[in-house]
């Protein structure tokens, strides 16, 4: 399944600091469902390359990041239980203190 | 040294100290200057000629439109010619009070345009001075501030640009012990703060109170801004019930901030006040818009509604102005209010050399090695000569490097063993590095207390600090 992965606030240097990562999941042999419970783990094997503990807690993302799935917050489509499909955009982003 | 006129010496420090006295008496005219800009234009003149029509007291209110005066009619004329903002907005900002927390990288435009858009009340809280460090972002202040509170430069500045709207300074930190009696008087708060304990805890006093918040952040080259409390909205609770790790939590004076990024996120947030003020649009409630200035990228985002669990504003929740008072931020986060930088004790006394100290060692030639541990960006800024970059990031594959330069060391000198000392900026990093090196056999590494920062202060002045 193709997926545009994004990465912001900061979550980005955990991943060599590149932003959008276009990638290839396979769905999970369950039913072939992709849920976003299936993408984090894919995502802390594949893609996050220091300090995993900026990214998750748990099995799901650490406190302050936000998860967007098609520009929505996750918390409107099931969180982890969130089904994705071809060519979705989900976005990791930290949120920010700054000022 | 030189000699001035009358043949008396005169040092860099006598020419430093009179360019102070003079800049604080500049700084002392220009206040002066503002202060009677304003009652001048409060006679209705820009060019200072009297004019029959302009001096002669406001007209009754009703005469023109039924609320605006002559003066505030030219004044805001590009806004009561929108047809989808008018009198009627323009009357309910005039009418509308704006507490903006911060006078900083956000609060300086936001304050500026909500002054000069004519909304009735601006209050600013901050209690911090201006320093020249700050200039490349918060352009509300000049340098003739650098020094003095953030809070009367500020003022001093919306004064300038519209001396019909009242500027209150709370000239403190905003803590639980003011916060209810300070945002109480105000309609609407924007939160242009730069620390975690500080959004929750100004998050929560909007919900006691029931004030809309602006909530607004600018980190690097990423901004963030939504609209908190609001309509039925979500509280920055509703959203973060958990604070973040403390290690997640970046600061500008640690990661740097491109200045314009929070400028533009500081107009977005006198924006979304003035929509609310004025009661036109729609408010970024409910939705999150995330700004990333490298790709010029906008991206407005659906976020969660009101939360029934939310311990501020959810259907079970009861936080009174007394559990308010009563919380404890700073413990909730783990993070101080207060901005000054972390001071780590990590490594026992003895594992440590003050920079003075260091510097001795350097003068009398003992053979050492100095390893700098800053990120190779900071290193790029200033260093120290003859040291070595090697940044805590990436200090497990730079032992060689160290060993062969002890080595090289040794070979100079036989009869004695090389010291290893650590430096940083500030004297956190160097300490981690040390604890590392200690557990893979460099026992005999120190670092520099203090860092860069005390070599500057307590060696050579003229050492550059960022």
């Amino acid at each position: 399944m193709r997926l545009t992965l994004e990465f912001g606030g900061g979550l980005e240097l955990l991943c060599n600091s590149v932003k959008i990562h276009e990638v290839n999941v396979d769905p999970e042999a369950e039913g072939n469902k992709l849920t976003m419970k299936n993408l984090l783990s894919w995502v802390r094997t594949n893609l996050i390359k220091e300090r995993p503990e900026m990214f998750m807690k748990g099995d799901t993302v650490r406190p302050g990041v936000l998860v967007l799935v098609n520009d929505c917050d996750w918390e409107l489509s099931g969180q982890l239980e969130t089904v994705l499909e071809e060519k979705d955009v989900v976005v990791f982003i930290s949120t920010l203190h700054g000022g | 040294m030189a000699m001035d006129s009358n043949g008396a010496v005169e040092t860099a420090a006598d020419v430093r100290r009179e360019i102070s006295s003079l800049e604080k008496a500049k700084a002392q005219i220009e206040d002066r200057i503002s202060a009677l800009q304003a009652r001048l234009n409060s006679y209705g003149l820009e060019d200072g000629s009297e004019k029959t029509n302009c001096s002669a007291p406001p007209p009754a209110e009703d005469l023109f439109s039924g609320k605006l005066s002559a003066d505030m009619i030219y004044r805001y004329s590009r806004h009561l010619l929108l047809p989808s903002f008018g009198v009627d907005a323009q009357a309910n900002l005039l009418k509308s009070s704006v507490l903006v927390i911060g006078a900083g990288g956000l609060g300086s435009p936001a304050l500026l345009y909500l002054a000069a858009c004519g909304v009735g009340s601006v209050g600013i809280v901050d209690n911090d001075v201006v320093e020249l460090n700050n200039l490349h972002r918060q352009i509300i202040h000049s340098e003739a501030y650098i020094g003095r509170s953030k809070v009367e430069s500020a003022a001093a500045a919306c004064r300038g640009i519209n001396s019909t709207v009242q500027i209150v300074e709370h000239k403190e930190a905003f803590r639980t012990s003011n916060a209810l009696e300070i945002m109480r008087k105000y309609d609407i708060v924007v939160d242009a703060t730069d620390n975690v304990p500080s959004r929750y805890m100004i998050s929560d006093c909007c919900v006691v109170l029931g004030k809309p918040l602006i909530s607004g952040a600018a980190l690097g080259l990423e901004g963030q801004l939504t609209v908190y409390n609001y309509n039925g909205g979500p509280c920055y609770r509703c959203l973060f019930p958990t604070p973040p790790p403390t290690t997640a939590c970046q600061r500008c004076a640690d990661s740097g901030v491109l200045g314009v990024v929070p400028g533009i996120i500081g107009c977005l947030q006198a924006l979304e006040a003035i929509k609310v003020a004025g009661a036109v649009g729609e408010p970024l409630s409910g939705r999150m818009l995330l700004f990333d200035a490298l790709s010029a990228r906008i991206r407005v985002v659906k976020i969660r509604g009101r939360s029934s669990q939310c311990e501020a504003c959810g259907e079970n929740a009861t936080l009174t102005e007394q559990q308010f008072c009563n919380f404890d931020y700073e413990k909730f986060t783990q993070t101080p209010l207060s901005t000054s930088p972390l001071k780590l004790q990590l490594l026992p006394p003895e594992a440590r050399i003050t920079s003075k100290e260091y510097n001795e060692i350097n003068k009398k030639g003992e053979p050492h090695i100095l390893i700098d541990v800053r990120p190779a960006h900071h290193y790029k800024i200033i260093s120290l000569p003859n040291s070595l970059n090697i940044p805590l990031g990436s200090l497990e594959g730079g032992l060689p490097e160290i060993s062969a330069a002890l080595e090289v060391n040794k070979a100079g000198d036989n009869s004695r063993d090389s010291s290893l000392y650590v430096i940083c900026r500030r004297g956190n990093d160097s300490q981690r590095a040390v604890d590392c090196l200690h557990k893979m056999g460099f026992t005999s590494a120190k670092d520099i207390i203090g860092g860069l920062e005390s070599w500057a202060h307590d060696v050579d002045p003229k050492f550059p600090t960022y």
